[in-house]
């Protein structure tokens, strides 16, 4: 029992580490644009495709600097010629510009590199088992995958609360005029946030693409997550995000771990027993419903605390 | 009369494209060409081009071309329909479609509809991969025909050959949670408990279709419930992934598998080191020591670049053929009761036919493991090095099961 409960922490912890990863890009663009990017798990996706590609033509380590600085130059662009001209309308017309660009973007990817699953491998110098505990070996990778991950969330901290650049983001956000007549201009610090937030889910696709499957639909298939875990965490909280990666990575993976039913949870009065239509319910285990779980955590929160974990406004 | 002309310089084109459509038969091939399943299905759709290229090289089906359709169902139920109706307007008698017993389900269900309110303008659904034994026993249906042998027949297979292995002793299940996988689960409990009851079920798991990006809580799990050997249904990616995650998490058991040989997973068992502990259950696979399959096998890898992964789906083609030639027609109905109780042989040697009772085909199941290649064994597969070597051969009488199907005929 012990070797379970540990190492389905440490896998929770990887899983959650990885979630934030993904999501940080999207709380940066949120709460200094107050942009809901639909299209984050696609810059994701091209992260990973890009990565594969360069990884192909010129290894892997100058794909993991170079494919992101690409997608967040096509972030960059996005805001330039995309949102900023939408910005004026509102934001339902931004949401929706997104959320079309995200489709757009999985179809010239499935076009490209077509719908299979490429073989996109982890790099020989981090592919060894890390350190074995119970007989259960840790890849190498996944360290690396949580260090950067730690990383990032250390110095995005630093940068929004702790410098000029971070003071000059923030204003911008609420007092852009004041921001502009003292001189910065708003329309680039705006792109700027852009395409830092669009580099790191391109970031997080070239170190997730190896880990997890390089395809198509990966954008479709994370992307819904992506969501939970912002708004559980407070909208535009990096903090919130960082907690709430964590905290989805361990309940999902517990809730695969245990074994328990409704049914076996009732002891004796095991409702199932009798034959019912019921049946099906009551016999159906927590590993069963572990990918709807951070779901069910979400329309909870939203019930209980609408502002999420960490956050401060209500929007 | 100059609207006369112009009508008829309309409507002539229209008739001659219909003429000639005629003489083409339109397979529809309806099987996931996007998501998690798009890799299997991209194999099947280029080994079902293959396969009527090779027809068609001999002069077709009594002098007709035959084309496949490729249709994206995304392995959805609902999205298989809309891809049935669309192969009909196009003009398609036969559909085919292997991955995803749901799929199937409603595929069957949908072509029986479509034959009783269009009498005139059959339909024939050609199963090549869907396993769930329901098809072909309390959903049976006249227009429906399987050439891969059911889940239970291969379970009986596998449960055969495992109960001589006196170093199973925990066993785990881990299954897609859907209709297929459930059948995997429940015959895997029920012929394992009657054939071997010393034989311990440590774990008994259903996981979501093709959704988990990562299996690492799985594999702990199997871990620590001590488990010597794994028996699974899984395909695709969930195999693949499966085998990923015990790789980097060094989990060393034997598996049991149905469809260890799919895209990825020849890779992945390569990664995990398990030399010969990988056994899959098949009709047959490259290295079955068969002087023509082995032929076909080299032609087709030349071609397509892909190992054969669908012996099946030749035996399909093949007798689809023979049973049109039989009846003299390529008329659904007509090819239909031709291939009630034919004989067939089956490409990798040994005979099967296919039994009028339920349109099930039963033919000659091999068990076979993957690992390191004897001298004769020419194929292996994904450039791992490593190929299929036979373990164990159960003939046609020993591989049948009986049926509760009442066929409704037409």
């Amino acid at each position: 029992m012990l070797e379970l409960v540990v190492i389905s922490t440490l896998n929770g912890v990887l899983f959650g580490m990885l979630l934030f990863l993904l999501s940080s890009g999207l709380t940066v663009i949120f709460s200094m644009m107050g942009v809901l990017n639909f299209a984050h798990a696609s810059f994701y996706m091209l992260g990973a495709f890009f990565g594969f590609q360069l990884t192909k033509w010129i290894g892997f380590w100058p794909a993991l600097v170079l494919a992101p600085l690409l997608v967040g130059a096509i972030g960059m662009a996005v805001e330039r010629y995309g949102l900023r001209n939408t910005h004026k309308h509102g934001h339902v017309a931004e949401l929706l510009l997104t959320f079309g660009l995200a489709f757009a973007i999985e179809e010239i990817v499935s076009m490209i590199w077509g719908k299979s699953p490429l073989d996109y491998r982890v790099p020989a110098l981090l592919d060894f088992p890390a350190f074995t505990i119970f007989s259960t070996n840790y890849p190498a990778y996944k360290i690396f995958m949580l260090a950067v991950s730690v990383i990032i969330f250390v110095a995005l901290l630093i940068v929004l609360k702790r410098t000029r650049v971070g003071l000059i983001v923030q204003a911008a956000l609420t007092h852009p005029h004041m921001v502009g007549h003292l001189g910065h201009n708003v329309g680039r610090v705006f792109m700027a946030v852009f395409g830092v937030g669009s580099a790191l889910a391109g970031l997080a696709g070239v170190i997730a693409g190896p880990a997890l499957v390089t395809q198509s639909d990966m954008a479709a298939s994370l992307g819904p997550i992506l969501f939970v875990v912002i708004v559980f965490g407070g909208l535009g909280s990096l903090p919130g995000a960082f907690i709430a990666s964590l905290v989805i990575g361990l309940v999902q993976t517990f809730a695969v771990a245990l074994d328990g039913s409704l049914a076996s949870a009732l002891g004796p009065l095991d409702p199932s027993a009798g034959p019912s239509v019921l049946t099906d319910i009551w016999n159906v285990t927590i590993a069963q419903v572990a990918p709807i779980v951070p779901y069910v955590l979400l329309v909870i929160i939203l019930i209980v605390r609408p502002m999420g974990l960490m956050g401060t406004r209500e929007s | 009369m100059r609207k006369l002309t112009l009508a008829i310089a309309v409507i002539a084109p229209m008739l001659g494209h219909a003429a000639s459509a005629e003489d083409t038969v339109k397979i529809g091939y309806i099987d996931p060409l996007s998501g998690g399943g798009a890799s299997v299905g991209e194999g099947g759709l280029k080994t079902f081009q293959y396969l009527a290229d090779e027809l068609n090289a001999k002069g077709g089906i009594l002098g007709h071309k035959i084309e496949i359709l490729p249709l994206d169902n995304k392995t959805n139920p609902q999205e298989s329909l809309v891809q049935a109706q669309k192969a009909i307007d196009a003009g398609a008698h036969y559909i085919t479609q292997g991955n995803g017993s749901s799929v199937a389900a409603a595929l069957e269900d949908f072509v029986t509809k479509h034959n009783t309110r269009n009498p005139g303008k059959e339909v024939l659904y050609f199963n090549y991969a869907a396993v769930d034994p329901s098809l072909t026993n309390e959903k049976c249906s006249f227009w429906h025909f399987r050439w891969d042998a059911s889940s239970d027949i291969k379970m009986e297979a596998l449960t055969n050959y495992m109960k001589d292995v006196p170093s199973i002793k925990k066993v785990y299940l881990i299954n897609q949670d859907y209709s297929f996988g459930q059948s995997v689960r429940s015959d895997a409990r029920k012929m394992l408990g009657a054939k071997r009851p010393d034989v311990q079920i440590v774990g008994d798991e259903l996981h979501p279709l093709l959704k988990v990006t990562d299996f690492s809580p799985y594999i702990a799990k199997i871990k620590a419930s001590g488990a010597d050997s794994v028996v699974t249904g899984n395909w695709g990616q969930d195999f693949a992934l499966l085998l990923k995650a015990a790789a980097d998490a060094g989990l060393k058991v034997n598996w049991y598998t149905y469809y260890a040989g799919g895209a990825g997973g020849p890779t992945a068992i390569k990664q995990t080191g398990l030399d010969h502990q990988v056994f899959q259950i098949t009709e047959g696979f490259p290295n079955s020591g068969n002087q023509a399959a082995m032929d076909f096998e080299k032609a087709f890898r030349a071609k397509v670049n892909l190992s054969l992964w669908y012996p099946r789906a030749v035996n399909e083609m093949r007798m689809f053929k023979a049973a049109a030639e039989k009846a003299n027609s390529i008329d659904p109905v007509k090819v239909a009761a031709a291939l009630e109780d034919m004989k067939f042989d089956v490409l990798d040697g040994g005979q099967g036919f296919m039994r009028k009772d339920d349109h099930q085909f039963f033919q000659p199941i091999y068990v076979s493991s993957f690992g390191k290649l004897a001298a004769n064994e020419p194929f292996d597969e994904e450039g791992t090095g490593w190929g299929w070597h036979p373990v164990s051969k159960v003939d046609t009488p020993q591989a049948m099961v009986s049926t509760t199907c009442k066929m409704v005929r037409p």
